[in-house]
């Protein structure tokens, strides 16, 4: 059984991959908003805002935007996990001789290669907005790797929401709180322009210590401490998301 | 018989919270036969299927599947099964053919695009083979959905109510297919909410009645268990599926090509009796 995991998670992840491609919509309302909210924040309450930095407002924004598009796009793994679940190819797969995890990682990974274009797409117009970065191949590749296991971590809570969820609107309702996370941290304005309280939360939650550490390679200066106190979380929250998906699904098939 | 029975059912229990299920559930599936499991609604007929089909684990008792226990050794189990569920296992938005090539993949099977073009010939479907599943009818999708039981040729198939929501024409076709698939030797348990199919179909036939089976034998068995016959003269009325099938033609050719033009590649069958 086990012998077939890569064999069957490679198929099943053609196959969403397919729903994908018939309907990129999911890629288009997926990056809408954080475009939108580019748009907003450099060109209409950005030029009200004062980073500390000397880097354009629209490079300190990108990294906080690509988190909300991630987040926003993971909606719809959730979605898609729910209505397998409704339909009953759910159950076709597990009455049939397959590696049982296999249906839950091809989920994950059209997760992330969809979340990969969707960013792409925001990069893109960032660029054009006039983002600019003299990172290096090697330095694009640790902002992806960043960006993977953000995707990664936030995939297998979206996979819990899909599990568990009674209603299509329940299964997506979860990303919420994970698009409103990066407002109340150092994405759009600096912590110490917050009160005591809403500062203390924002330091300490994920989402700082991740943008803050994107922000930096991007600009090619140290990332200090911030990039382990990231890791850190990325790892804890993907092992947690993780561990309770998968118990979920052990109460769903047993 | 002396073979093996393809599925042995001894004690079954099951219960939700507080409400029990199944009671106590006892009966053999003799290899290469149809097997109605009779009932009403909420009889517990599903959740014997999902029990057998290893979907869900029973509280006591035993069930084996082609010799194998579906508790100690499920994985076993699945490769010797295949399940058709109540609703259409279809997925909406691959193409007919792209779900038979799924389904051949994920059972390992070479020449996955061969089985599948097969397949569609074999349910009539090969015109809309192409098309999404989410554009099919009902019985195409019904026709669809067995198709995709059949890949790998698996021993024993578990139909739950498989002509519910059909027309009468694609459930003699499904009727067909059943009877098809036992002169191959397949085994079939089917569940069935209807008289008449059990009645059309299996060689055995069991009353799921309140979670414990409260009549298993044949037709001519189960019949003895009524009073004798009676003689009695009543005026013989067509029934109105009488009427509907003369009507549009029994091959389904004639009234469903308004919205359904696939359905016209339906080759004529013979008469169900």
């Amino acid at each position: 059984m086990t012998t077939h995991v890569l064999g069957d998670t490679s198929v099943l992840t053609g196959r969403s991959l397919r729903h994908i491609l018939r309907s990129p919509d999911t890629i288009i309302t997926t990056v809408v908003t954080p475009v939108a909210l580019l748009l907003l924040f450099v060109y209409v309450l950005g030029g009200a805002i004062h980073t500390g930095s000397s880097q354009s407002y629209v490079n300190y924004l990108l990294p906080g935007i690509l988190l909300i598009t991630i987040a926003s796009g993971v909606a719809y793994t959730a979605y898609r996990l729910f209505l397998d679940l409704q339909g009953g190819i759910f159950e076709r797969f597990q009455s049939m001789p397959i590696a049982r995890s296999s249906v839950l990682w091809a989920h994950v990974l059209t997760s992330v290669t969809a979340n990969l274009v969707s960013v792409a797409v925001v990069i893109g117009v960032a660029l054009i907005m006039g983002f600019r970065t003299g990172a290096s191949i090697a330095v694009w590749l640790a902002v992806a790797g960043m960006l993977i296991l953000f995707t990664l971590a936030v995939t297998w809570l979206a996979v819990i929401a899909g599990l568990s969820a009674k209603t299509v609107d329940g299964a997506s309702a979860f990303s919420y709180p994970l698009i409103f996370l990066p407002f109340i941290s150092s994405a759009f304005v600096p912590t110490s322009s917050m009160p005591g309280p809403v500062a203390w939360f924002a330091e300490n939650q994920p989402v700082t210590s991740i943008v803050n550490t994107i922000r930096a390679l991007f600009a090619q200066q140290a990332v200090g401490s911030e990039v382990w106190i990231a890791l850190a979380w990325l790892v804890s929250l993907l092992a947690v998301a993780y561990a309770f998906a998968i118990a979920t699904y052990g109460r769903k098939v047993s | 018989m002396t073979a093996q029975p393809a599925v042995q059912v001894k004690g079954i229990r099951k219960s939700f919270k507080d409400v029990d299920v199944l009671c106590g559930v006892d009966f053999d599936v003799e290899a290469g036969s149809i097997f109605a499991l009779l009932g009403s609604n909420g009889a517990g007929k599903t959740t014997l299927v999902r029990i057998l089909s290893t979907l869900l684990k029973a509280d006591a008792g035993t069930a084996t599947v082609h010799g194998v226990d579906v508790a100690a050794n499920p994985g076993k189990v699945r490769e010797s099964i295949s399940l058709t569920g109540q609703f259409a296992a279809v997925d909406d938005v691959l193409t007919g053919r792209e779900n038979l090539v799924l389904v051949a993949k994920l059972r390992h099977l070479k020449n996955a695009g061969a089985i599948a073009d097969d397949l569609l010939a074999r349910f009539s479907l090969t015109d809309a083979g192409d098309r999404k599943a989410s554009t099919y009818s009902g019985g195409m999708r019904r026709r669809l959905d067995i198709a995709m039981s059949l890949i790998g040729n698996p021993p024993i198939i578990f139909l739950d109510e498989p002509t519910t929501g059909l027309d009468p024409q694609a459930r003699i076709e499904v009727w067909q297919t059943m009877k098809k698939l036992a002169d191959q030797g397949t085994t079939v348990l089917l569940t069935t909410l209807h008289l008449d199919e059990a009645e059309q179909l299996a060689h055995r036939i069991a009353i799921l009645h309140k979670g414990t089976i409260i009549q298993n034998g044949t037709l001519a068995e189960l019949k003895q268990v009524l009073p004798a016959a009676r003689v009695e003269f009543v005026e013989k009325q067509s029934s109105l599926e009488d009427v509907f099938l003369a009507l549009v033609g029994e091959t389904g050719e004639a009234g469903t090509t308004a919205d359904d033009p696939a359905d016209s590649n339906v080759p004529a069958r013979n008469e169900m009796q």
